[in-house]
């Protein structure tokens, strides 16, 4: 089957069975390497990536689904060598250890970060602040497995991003 | 800024956060064939034939490779500590575990290897098997040697008594007796990327590239398997998604099935495992069985300790007697006693064979102790904080061991920072967010873990590294492999420092056995210490070289410009290789088991706070605190990821890890069944780096990679107890534990602190 699918902003065609896994696409036919199996069920998060915006592991995804729909990859989301307010943050704060579950973490967390989903940062202690955001972003990003870091600087670094991303740093808005 | 002490970002950040960086399964490997192993699916037999489907390629329309244990050109030998487990099990030969590999095969895809796999059948007569240590202690089955007890291994540590009775002799006078027996359950790594590697027979050599701890050790294990000599092979890491001990000697089975389709199938292959494979097939953390006694005299003070280990070793000797060895090691405590026996022995059955995983032993020895001494705190009605305080070792104490302990004893400090934190504890009744009744508790523990190899073993290494100067800046040559730990990072700022030059002139390379010296393996929270202690003497060396040419020629500037001056003039680099040694008074004998065990120690203290759903008996951690002496953090973040990680594998063991054997065969082997913790488990973790330097260590710092491993399970069942009143001595405590125990629960006004 001939799919065209946009991947990180660039139309691509492929041709692959309809049965073949995003994944596989994503890895195999175009070479983009980024994306890591970690499970090939859905459970570990590492081949995360956002099909129209939304995250899916796409170890799930079957490339039929794909047609004519808008991929980003962890390779989508600097601007040439400028990084995402995300992956600049995971640097900073120690939230990447071995790395492989790092590019499926990225890419959720990314969608949290600019989507304005990691909420009460702003707000008043009382709301929750930031004991309620932390909470919020563990809850978003437990489809996403790490066996490195205990969590902890990850999180650190996405409310830092989330942070960022909300005060508009100008090299970070997007 | 000096760059040790400094959270430099690590070197690798931004090849991992942009998705460059490239695992094995990630490299450009045009033209490789992919490998599939036919794995035994009874756990005990005899393998008298193989068969081959006759139109296995026909049918999958493609060329397939087959491998059995005929085509080993060597010896069919993983060597390791002993030479008894093959590669590939022999026609005639006895299987002896459930996933043990008997041919391979190798196809141009992943999928038709797989399936051709599925087309190779053992045919494998059954022999009646052992999963149980005291059926195989007892004989049931000859697994292993000729003692008939099937121990792989045992030990005796005696401390201050000559002879059973005279230890039986103190429990009998003693004011109190404390008695139990604990049982821990075996644990998978779960590193992220599965086991993968590649190997391809170039100019008469075999180069193999995979993910891996040790490069060395298979190295060790392919030159008599493949007939060569040193020269034969090289071994390369790609980048590595994770270890934890689960890569320490597992990739050398790995690097042999590779190595052994890609000679026969005249091309590069490549073998990436499937989860579920991996699970069931690799080493776990071995189940441990344990019976502690203490006895305390009328003052409070520990008279004795017995204690007696027992360790399920898996169908092969594998790394089982260091593992034991580290756990017999630790059992005793971190707690002044006179008296101490520690008898241990690890046992074969025809489980998988167990191995290496962060801790190496000392997680389930501590769990013991640590139970143990809550059960005195809470027979004698003393704050079980206060009495950890009260009988810890400190300097100038000895351990069971005999080691009378000089430097860095962070003892004190890390209970301090733990009180200066642990604030009041939970309120003990109340209703969880669902509207549930809950009851809620908090426990502490105290522990230290053994930094390096043990007893003499640093020696026996004798670890070597090389710093070299070139026209591009310093080179750092080791064989410690960046799994994640941030080792390439730490060796970045310690040869820094020791030149004086700037992080970015610092360049450390792939640990290729070709291109490096063998520093040992990445494993005993060994690397920075020693291996970083080798790399700092090695960068000194070259700086008081090419300071000492320089001057020779009236020649100053920055260290880099002189290396730059020096190799054009002596047309090569300038490089300096040194070797580990041993600091003074170090001694060990192995006969006796006493001596100095390890050349130091980290010190932890840990609070844990839980709350219990009483309706669905899970167990919520509110709190973990962890207070940890590293002696000096080279780098501040990656040392506490290292803590939190390590911490959040503890709560994971404690609560909701296990492997689930059925007939001597993993029943839980997907990641949907056998469950780590997600973000949403995991508490916030208050990390405390404490800094009480180590003289010998690069900059003071010592071991942490493990410590934190071992503690908080003990406080995790301390702070259950203090909940429900219920004793918790087996890992895991899950829900269905806790519900089994609801009778036994306290009435909530009862509750003991």
């Amino acid at each position: 089957m001939r799919l065209t699918i946009e991947v990180n902003g660039a139309a691509r065609a492929v041709d692959a069975s309809p049965w073949k896994r995003l994944l596989d696409v994503l890895r195999d036919d175009l070479r983009l390497t980024g994306t890591k199996e970690g499970c090939g069920e859905g459970e570990c998060g590492a081949c995360t990536v956002l099909l129209d915006g939304e995250p899916v592991n796409s170890c799930l995804v079957a490339a039929a689904q794909c047609d004519g729909r808008r991929v980003t990859t962890v390779e989508g989301l600097a601007r040439g060598e400028l990084l995402h307010a995300v992956q600049r943050q995971l640097i900073a704060c120690g939230g990447a250890q071995c790395g492989i579950c790092t590019p499926g973490i990225a890419v959720c967390a990314a969608h949290l970060v600019d989507r304005g989903l990691v909420r009460g940062l702003d707000g008043p202690a009382a709301g929750g602040g930031e004991a309620a955001a932390r909470a919020q972003v563990r809850e978003l990003l437990a489809g996403n497995i790490c066996r490195c870091t205990g969590y902890q600087l990850i999180v650190d670094a996405v409310i830092a991003a989330a942070r960022e991303v909300a005060a508009g740093a100008p090299e970070v808005a997007r | 800024m000096p760059p040790v002490g400094r959270s430099l970002p690590r070197v690798d950040g931004v090849a991992k956060v942009t998705g460059r960086a490239q695992y094995l399964d990630d490299l450009d490997a045009a033209g490789a064939w992919h490998g599939a192993t036919v794995r035994s699916a009874v756990a005990h037999g005899v393998l008298e034939a193989i068969e081959i489907d006759p139109a296995l390629g026909s049918e999958l329309g493609a060329e397939i490779c087959v491998v059995t244990a005929a085509d080993i050109p060597g010896k069919n030998v993983i060597a390791l500590i002993e030479d008894d487990q093959p590669a590939l099990v022999p026609i005639g030969g006895r299987v002896m575990h459930c996933d043990e590999p008997i041919a391979l095969v190798a196809a141009p895809t992943r999928a038709q290897a797989f399936a051709a796999a599925r087309r190779v059948r053992p045919r494998i007569r059954p022999l009646p098997a052992v999963f149980d240590v005291d059926a195989a202690l007892a004989g049931a089955q000859r697994l292993y040697g000729d003692a008939g007890d099937n121990v792989f291994k045992r030990f005796v540590i005696r401390k201050g008594h000559a002879g059973d009775d005279e230890l039986e002799a103190v429990f009998a006078r003693a004011a109190q007796v404390i008695d139990g027996r604990y049982a821990t359950s075996p644990q998978e790594q779960m590193y992220i990327e599965p086991q993968a590697m590649m190997a391809a027979w170039r100019d008469g050599r075999c180069h193999i590239v995979g993910s891996m701890q040790c490069p060395y050790y298979v190295h060790k294990a392919m030159k008599p398997l493949l007939g060569v000599g040193g020269d034969g092979v090289v071994i390369a890491q790609s980048v590595t998604g994770g270890g934890f001990g689960g890569k320490e000697e597992y990739p050398s089975m790995l690097a042999a099935h590779a190595a052994l389709l890609a000679r026969k199938a005249g091309r590069a292959v490549k073998m990436v495992y499937d989860r579920d494979e991996d699970i069931a097939a690799t080493t776990k953390r071995h189940p441990c069985w344990i019976r502690h006694r203490l006895a305390v005299d009328a003052r409070g003070e520990l008279a004795a300790i017995d204690i007696d280990v027992v360790m399920d070793g898996g169908a092969y000797l594998t790394l089982s007697p260091v593992v034991l060895s580290r756990g017999v090691l630790h059992a005793a405590g971190p707690y002044r006693c006179p008296v101490v026996r520690v008898r241990g022995r690890v046992v074969a059955t025809n489980h998988p064979p167990h191995g290496a995983f962060r801790g190496f032993g000392a997680p389930q020895t501590t769990f013991a102790y640590e139970r143990q001494i809550q059960k005195l705190a809470r027979a004698r009605g003393e704050d079980p904080l206060a009495l950890r305080k009260r009988l810890a070792l400190r300097t100038g104490d000895t351990t069971a061991t005999g080691q009378r302990l000089e430097a860095s004893v962070g003892t004190d400090e890390v209970f301090a920072a733990l009180e200066a934190v642990a604030g009041a504890a939970p309120v003990r009744t109340g209703v969880n967010r669902h509207g549930a009744p809950v009851r809620r508790g908090r426990g502490v523990c105290f522990y230290f873990h053994g930094a390096g190899f043990t007893g003499s073993g640093e020696q026996r290494l004798a670890a070597r590294a090389t710093v070299a100067a070139t026209a591009h800046g310093f080179e750092v040559r080791s064989s410690s492999a960046e799994i994640g730990q941030g080792s390439i990072t730490i060796f970045t700022q310690i040869a820094a420092a020791a030149l004086g030059v700037d992080p970015a002139l610092i360049a450390v390379i792939d640990p290729t056995t070709s291109r490096v010296p063998d520093s040992g393996p990445t494993v005993a929270s060994r690397t920075a210490m020693v291996v970083g202690g080798v790399v700092d003497r090695a960068a000194r060396a070259v700086r008081d070289r090419l300071e000492a040419w320089a001057a020779g020629r009236g020649m100053a500037g920055a260290l880099a410009e002189l290396a730059r001056a020096y190799v054009a003039e002596a047309g090569g680099e300038l490089a300096e290789t040194v070797t580990y040694e041993p600091p003074a008074g170090v001694a060990w004998d192995d006969a006796t088991y006493t001596g100095s065990a390890y050349p130091v120690y980290g010190w932890a203290t840990c609070l844990v706070d839980v709350e219990i759903d009483l309706d669905t008996c899970e167990v919520a951690v509110l709190r973990c605190v962890q207070a940890v002496d590293v002696g000096k953090a080279i780098n501040p973040a990656i040392v506490r990821g290292q803590i939190d990680g390590g911490t959040l594998q503890a709560l994971g063991w404690a609560l909701l890890e296990n492997v689930v054997y059925r007939d001597g065969k993993v029943a839980n082997a997907n990641m949907t069944n056998c469950i780590v913790p997600t973000f949403a488990d995991a508490p916030e973790l208050e990390t405390i780096l404490v800094e009480v330097p180590y003289p010998f260590g690069p900059g003071g710092a010592k071991g942490v990679g493990e410590i934190p491993m071992d503690g908080p399970a003990a406080a995790v069942a301390n702070a259950v107890e203090d909940a429900l009143g219920v004793a918790c001595d087996e890992l895991p405590i899950s829900p269905e534990a806790i519900a089994a125990s609801r009778p036994r629960w306290s009435a909530p006004m009862e509750v003991l602190r």
